[in-house]
């Protein structure tokens, strides 16, 4: 595997900036050693809902990476440090990546298949831009439906996705991304209902999941990316 | 992978007092051990599939899991060893594609050096590893004439056809129908 790539240079004022990190059950951490949850708030200063259209600027992003992706970089995605050790992880928790793809994959793909990055909304493209700048991919929940801090277990018999009636029912052991009292993702997997960010929420928690291989500095500037896009007035 | 060269795993293992008993302690070692070894097939893989492309892709193998989650002793050799079995599959196909590709640069020689013993052939770039729609093929110089005085030529196809189409054939009728 070839070296990694100079690291992202932090801009402004991301020097000072330090995600908090997440908690992890102790036998997830042992069994899995290297992952981490990184965890920052992000406070929407953007005029216009989250869900709606995005500003020119990360409209102009995200053509400026549609033309940069192209159907070499597709192939030889899978290579690159950061995209190759989210596969070995996906692989390490029973999924296959040639399947249940890896996040960056599956916006490269997308990418090819449509011709380029089309936007999906505010949210989802500065989530998006953050992810094609980095490989580390990044969600966001709802911050004022979290309670305490985020962290990564592996989830109880009965358990529900979310806390709200409609949550649906989880199986047993699955790896999920928990506050204090619920689970509220499965890890690299869909937010539960009623956590989602919709048109109007303001305050945000940005999550980024990092797995052995990936230096922390990618994560940090995969949240710094998202923070300040959706703090820019 | 051969069954031979993969790492043997020490199912008794060592014991650690006071923290867990030995069987545990030695199966968290021998989980951490295949993990090691999927972590190194994976990396084969991406190498042989990027490597590969177009001609060797990354088929699914397996059918799409229910969901992330911690593997036990027995699905991470489950996945291990179809892991392994999937890399032994893309090695022979891309050492078979490495063989096809020298036996087409072997025959682009003889045709460059003997034409007329390769009347007509055609030999696509693609089975000489490269990209594009470019043929190679033996042709007769100055058409009929060439072909009865025996005049052989290698020539190389200039290409992929354009993304409009070949161009459109003048239709008379539609001709008479325009407005002069």
């Amino acid at each position: 595997m070839s070296s990694l790539p100079p690291a992202p240079e932090p801009p402004g004022s991301a020097a000072g900036f330090r995600p908090a990190p997440g908690w992890c059950a102790r036998e997830v951490e042992e069994e899995l050693p290297g992952l981490r949850l990184l965890t920052a708030e992000a406070h929407v200063a953007r005029r216009g809902p989250l869900t709606g259209g995005s500003p020119p600027d990360v409209h102009g992003r995200l053509r400026e990476l549609s033309n940069r992706m192209r159907g070499a970089t597709a192939v030889a995605v899978r290579r690159e440090p950061v995209p190759a050790a989210y596969r070995v992880f996906f692989r390490h928790i029973g999924l296959d990546p040639d399947v249940e793809r890896t996040p960056i994959e599956a916006a490269v793909l997308e990418r090819m298949l449509r011709g380029g990055f089309l936007s999906g909304g505010l949210l989802q493209d500065v989530l998006l831009i953050a992810l094609l700048d980095t490989g580390v991919p990044v969600w966001a929940l709802d911050a004022d439906s979290v309670e305490g801090p985020l962290g990564i277990r592996a989830s109880a018999e009965g358990e529900r996705l979310g806390r709200y009636h409609d949550a649906p029912p989880l199986p047993a052991r699955r790896l999920v991304v928990a506050d204090s009292s619920a689970p509220l993702a499965v890890l690299f997997g869909g937010l539960a209902p009623g956590h989602i960010p919709l048109a109007g929420t303001r305050r945000l928690a940005l999550y980024a999941v990092q797995v052995a291989g990936v230096p922390e500095l990618y994560v940090e500037e995969a949240l710094w990316n998202c923070r300040s896009a959706l703090e820019l007035r | 992978m051969s069954p031979s060269e993969q790492l043997t795993i020490d199912r008794n293992g060592a014991s650690v007092p006071g923290v867990c008993g030995p069987a545990e302690v030695g199966e968290q070692a021998a989980r951490s051990s295949l993990r090691a070894q999927v972590a190194r097939l994976e990396r084969e893989l991406s190498a042989i599939v990027a490597e590969g492309f177009p001609h060797i892709g990354a088929v699914a193998w397996a059918p799409a899991s229910s969901g992330p989650s911690m593997l036990g002793l027995e699905e991470l050799e489950l996945l291990r060893d179809r892991l392994a079995g999937r890399v032994q599959e893309l090695r022979r196909r891309a050492q078979a594609r490495a063989e096809h590709e020298l036996r087409a640069h072997e025959l682009l020689e003889r045709m460059k050096l003997e034409p007329a013993r390769y009347k007509f052939v055609r030999l696509p770039v693609t089975d000489l590893g490269q990209r594009g729609c470019g043929v190679w093929e033996v042709r007769p110089r100055f058409g009929l004439l060439g072909m009865l005085a025996g005049w052989w030529e290698l020539k190389l196809s200039c290409g992929c056809p354009l993304p409009g189409g070949s161009r459109p054939v003048r239709d008379p009728a539609q001709r008479l129908l325009r407005p002069s």
